[in-house]
């Protein structure tokens, strides 16, 4: 049994169809990377990941069972921003999920309990380099800071399925290519199976083992709600031909036109 | 230069600022003068010599009759209803707000009633008050309590709908259950808007102090007032206004600090 599959799915909003008989199987520990135009349906497929939104149609199964329908400690999530709670810093940040988890009416934890989860928090801290900022508040950090910041929040969970929509979208390149490097450690520190959602063709290009590329198969100009994306391209990765790369970052952008248009 | 990217150094706006302070004065100072000088019992714009005086009449003198410190006694009286009545209120924004904010279910059946009350015009229903509950404090304290109370709870359950649905979604995957997204996400983070809401709120809530202890009361800064109007008693009245207007400007700031002091990342731009 795969640990996800995706079994003819269908995504539709009233009249409007996002996705269109989607087929997929991942195994454990694979980096999935998402690419495509925008509104080709990336970010609600992983909101159905998260249990964030339900499918219209067809099955979406963990290990044979279907997707719980809410957000759990099973599933975690970057989002490109806001995803890190501005009332804490960066310590009680990371310490938020392992207190929510031992203390369910109190949310808080004390005296030797508290003394070994900030062991494993500062542990964390360190391996997302934030070691140094580790008692400030978000807002005193830079945008990729807070983006370690809201990576730590999510791995120190041990999540079986990590997400991450677009986390490096508002950073800049330098910056992009540390967080990749932290990226891959992590992942392959844990064996956490990771979906990113990206915008960047070459970025999903080389990172991870597999890149995801959806986009619209069929298109009418008049009534462009009518037909859905789908998975066009599932590649591994480290094939990395020139030729491709052009030919789908053609289709890609004529559908963003299309759809813009 | 635009006068919209006009802007006053330092120094010239602390003139501005006090510019029309300073012009009242002059004004009042001169007018009062003028009227003094035609009929020196003249009551209608006393002077400062006449404020003084009875100043210390009211503040540092036993009155004859009940052996007490008038200005001193009514002070408390009205802090004591407005603290009450705003600390009521304030308490009951946040729990209705909170629940209202981030439970649909609540929001659903409470949210259209909260809207309701929060149009009735507060002093409407002073009579009704009165009525139910006495002309003791309570009547007063819930005058208060039902005036800025609803417009809180809409305030904080607006403010809690504001965070970022992220961050909802960021707090579940971190296992949190419904209780522990109240406490550990919404209540702190609205905290110092709650307070903000309070200061806001005291404005409207003084109305209805006075409004209160003027219609019916034995004592506190509104009954006096209206007391002394009988009798033209500026002197009184003005003092008695500034102290008002004094009190009303240190609450202010001491909520103010307190929330910088409490919630240094909320004033931070943190939020």
């Amino acid at each position: 049994m795969s640990f996800i599959t995706v079994n003819k799915l269908w995504k539709e909003y009233g009249h409007t169809v996002v996705l269109e008989n989607l087929n997929l199987t991942v195994e454990q520990g694979e980096f999935c990377t998402l690419v495509g135009a925008s509104g080709c349906g990336k970010s609600t497929f992983l909101k159905m990941l998260l249990g964030q939104e339900q499918p219209t149609r067809g099955d979406l199964q963990l290990e044979g069972d279907t997707f719980p329908g809410e957000p759990d400690r099973n599933r975690g999530i970057v989002f490109q921003r806001y995803s890190v709670f501005p009332h804490l810093t960066v310590r009680q940040n990371v310490l938020m999920g392992l207190e929510l988890e031992q203390k369910p009416f109190l949310g808080k934890l004390f005296g030797k309990a508290r003394r070994e989860a900030l062991a494993k928090v500062d542990q964390m801290i360190e391996a997302v380099g934030l070691a140094h900022a580790a008692n400030k508040w978000p807002h005193e950090l830079s945008g990729g800071m807070q983006q370690r910041l809201a990576i730590a929040q999510s791995f120190i969970m041990r999540p079986r399925v990590l997400l991450l929509d677009e986390p490096f979208g508002a950073l800049d390149p330098g910056i992009r290519r540390d967080m990749h490097q932290l990226i891959l450690k992590l992942w392959r520190e844990t064996g956490t199976t990771i979906f990113m959602v990206t915008h960047d063709l070459h970025e999903g290009f080389y990172l991870g083992t597999r890149l995801l590329v959806f986009d619209k198969v069929r298109n009418d100009p008049q009534q462009p709600e009518a037909f859905g994306a789908t998975i066009t391209y599932d590649l591994p990765i480290g094939q990395t031909d020139q030729q491709l790369y052009e030919s789908i970052e053609t289709s890609v952008s004529e559908t963003a036109r299309a759809l813009s248009a | 230069m635009r006068l919209i990217n006009r802007h006053p150094a330092r120094t010239t706006a602390l003139f501005l600022g006090l510019l029309p302070f300073v012009l009242i004065v002059l004004l009042y100072g001169t007018a009062s003068q003028e009227r003094l000088a035609n009929n020196p019992n003249d009551k209608l714009l006393p002077g400062l010599e006449q404020m003084t005086s009875a100043v210390n009449r009211m503040a540092f003198q036993e009155d004859r009759r009940s052996g007490e410190y008038l200005m001193w006694q009514d002070t408390t009286a009205s802090l004591q209803r407005l603290g009450i009545g705003v600390g009521v209120a304030a308490s009951l924004a946040l729990v209705v707000g909170l629940l209202n904010g981030i439970l649909p279910v609540v929001r659903a059946g409470m949210a259209p009633l909260v809207s309701a009350l929060s149009m009735i015009p507060p002093l409407a229903i002073l009579p009704i008050l009165f009525i139910v509950f006495g002309l003791g404090e309570l009547s007063k304290v819930m005058l208060i309590v039902i005036g800025t109370a609803p417009i809180m709870m809409r305030d904080v359950a607006q403010r809690v709908r504001e965070l970022p649905q992220e961050q909802l979604i960021k707090i579940q995957t971190l296992g949190a259950n419904s209780w522990q997204v109240v406490t550990r996400m919404a209540l702190p983070q609205v905290l110092p808007r709650l307070i903000d809401a309070v200061r806001l709120s005291l404005g409207p809530a003084w109305l209805f102090l006075i409004a209160a202890e003027a219609i019916a009361s034995e004592q506190g800064l509104g009954y006096r007032i209206f007391l002394v109007r009988r009798y033209l008693a500026m002197d009184v009245i003005i003092p008695y206004v500034l102290w008002i207007t004094l009190l009303a400007i240190v609450i202010d700031q001491l909520l103010r600090l307190a929330n910088r002091r409490l919630f240094p990342w909320y004033n931070a731009g943190g939020h």
